[in-house]
């Protein structure tokens, strides 16, 4: 600290457990909660199971709090071996839900699909994805590098080799593209 | 001297400090060389040709692999901890960092809050620039009125204005990411103090704004295709951190690097299929003129 730093007023400290970036995996049965522990740890990821908030109404009397970026990296683990939630939730506000709007830019030979931060564009006579945009997490620079020059039905989807929470956007975003 | 701290999309890549060149399209650090795409390599590749121009030194980047699982992020996050307060690259100068761009990062509050105590640490405070992951992480936090400037897209700008989203992947619907309502979502993500001293939003328009409002709207050289590019947001934050960089004062330099990357992008006629690359190339022309109209006055003809 330099000589005068004792001079700062001290900034106010949110505590990093005051759960914003954190999510919530609710199940059905307390035996699923169990079996999702088991290989979410053995996969070294940083999770606890607790009660639920009392704005959850569905599933059992346990849950596990997850990294909430991580969430499309995670649910592939628990889809593998079989222990998929009902559903997950941010523990911030337990009642949001993912962005269900999708906006499109018709540019005459290109389309572009944006779902909430994402955006993929596509070559419409060949279905080329020709550009991925928007987005802030590491996975989105490496699913463009994966993605981009690809078609449609030949490219890795972001739910195959996408990460975070960015990645489910752009999976939202490549579904709805190839819905059309 | 700038400071811009990001990822590479590649696991393997060792974490690694230092100063950053271009050579074609690649920026080189410490023998290693990365192409340029989007994200963070797009970043530094615009701020070090804008650098050029300016007469500014190469950025000390501050890099390591990650694909999304965040553990490269981590590393990285441990490692400015460390050395963010102590080993300021241009004390041997005597200079030290003019400002510091924070980009693509797992967005992570307890590293966000860890790294943002090592800033605190500094000799000097830099201007804080935050974009992608880590202004998320910062928004997250609470923390945001830390931060000198932060360059949302207008689905970004709309999860800063939603107090409750922890994601932009959760931004609720009845805030919706339309153009129209920049003013709105600007004034509500003030409101629940979720934005930086000053925001450049891009967009169809761009819109720089504080804590009062939009100061100006940029709307010149209009060039539709350029939502659909990937890596022209990372391109603006990086002329926007080389203009910062020369000690411009943050609003006036968020509405020329909006110009200016207008421009180039004008320059290079694109379509939707265009690769950021293409555009990074003309950084260094418009820049020039844009420069050029600003000493006559004319950047802030349109003023909102």
């Amino acid at each position: 600290m330099s000589f005068w730093g004792f001079l700062k007023p001290k900034k106010e400290k949110r505590s990093p457990e005051s759960g914003q970036d954190r999510g919530i995996l609710v199940f059905e049965h307390t035996s699923e909660v169990i079996k999702a522990e088991s290989v979410l740890k053995k996969a070294g990821w940083k999770i606890r199971v607790m009660g639920p908030p009392p704005e959850i109404r569905s599933g059992c009397d346990l849950v596990i709090e997850i990294p909430l970026i991580e969430e499309l990296n995670i649910l592939r683990s628990l889809e593998e071996a079989g222990a998929s939630p009902l559903e997950i939730v941010p523990v911030s506000s337990p009642l949001l839900q993912p962005v269900d709007l999708f906006q499109n830019k018709d540019f005459g030979k290109y389309l572009m699909i944006r779902a909430a931060n994402m955006k993929l564009t596509i070559e419409k006579e060949t279905e080329t994805i020709v550009n991925i945009s928007g987005g802030g997490c590491p996975d989105v620079p490496y699913l463009a590098s994966k993605m981009v020059g690809m078609s449609l039905n030949e490219a890795p989807s972001p739910q195959e080799i996408g990460h975070t929470l960015c990645g489910y956007a752009l999976q939202l975003a490549y579904e709805e593209m190839r819905r059309r | 001297m700038i400071g811009v701290v990001g990822t590479v999309p590649d696991r393997d890549f060792p974490l690694v400090t230092g100063e950053t060149r271009l050579k074609d399209d690649s920026i080189y650090i410490r023998g290693r060389n990365i192409p340029v795409n989007r994200g963070t390599p797009a970043l530094l590749a615009a701020a070090i040709r804008a650098g050029e121009v300016l007469g500014q030194p190469a950025p000390f980047s501050y890099l390591v692999g990650d694909i999304g699982l965040g553990d490269g992020s981590r590393r990285l996050y441990e490692y400015l901890t460390r050395h963010l307060g102590q080993s300021d690259p241009r004390s041997k100068s005597g200079r030290g960092f003019q400002a510091i761009t924070f980009h693509y990062l797992q967005p992570d509050v307890d590293w966000h809050n860890r790294v943002l105590f090592a800033v605190e640490e500094m000799e000097r405070r830099p201007v804080l620039i935050a974009d992608a992951g880590f202004m998320y992480a910062a928004k997250m936090s609470g923390q945001s009125p830390q931060y000198d400037l932060f360059t949302p897209d207008i689905g970004e700008l709309a999860f800063l204005a939603d107090e409750e989203a922890p994601h932009p992947f959760y931004t609720r619907g009845f805030i919706l990411h339309e153009e129209n309502r920049v003013p709105e979502l600007i004034a509500r993500a003030y409101k629940h103090k979720n934005a930086a001293r000053c925001l450049l939003v891009k967009g169809k328009q761009d819109y720089v704004a504080d804590q009062k409002g939009i100061i100006v709207t940029v709307d010149i050289y209009v060039e539709e295709s350029m939502e659909a590019i990937g890596g022209t947001g990372d391109t603006l934050t990086g002329i926007v951190t080389a203009l910062i960089g020369t000690g411009m004062e943050v609003a006036k330099a968020a509405i020329i690097a909006a110009r200016v990357n207008r421009l180039a992008g004008s320059y290079a006629k694109p379509t939707p299929a265009t690769q950021v690359m293409d555009i990074i190339q003309h950084i260094p022309t418009a820049l020039a003129k844009i420069l050029n109209e600003n000493e006559k006055g004319e950047v802030w003809a349109k003023q909102s």
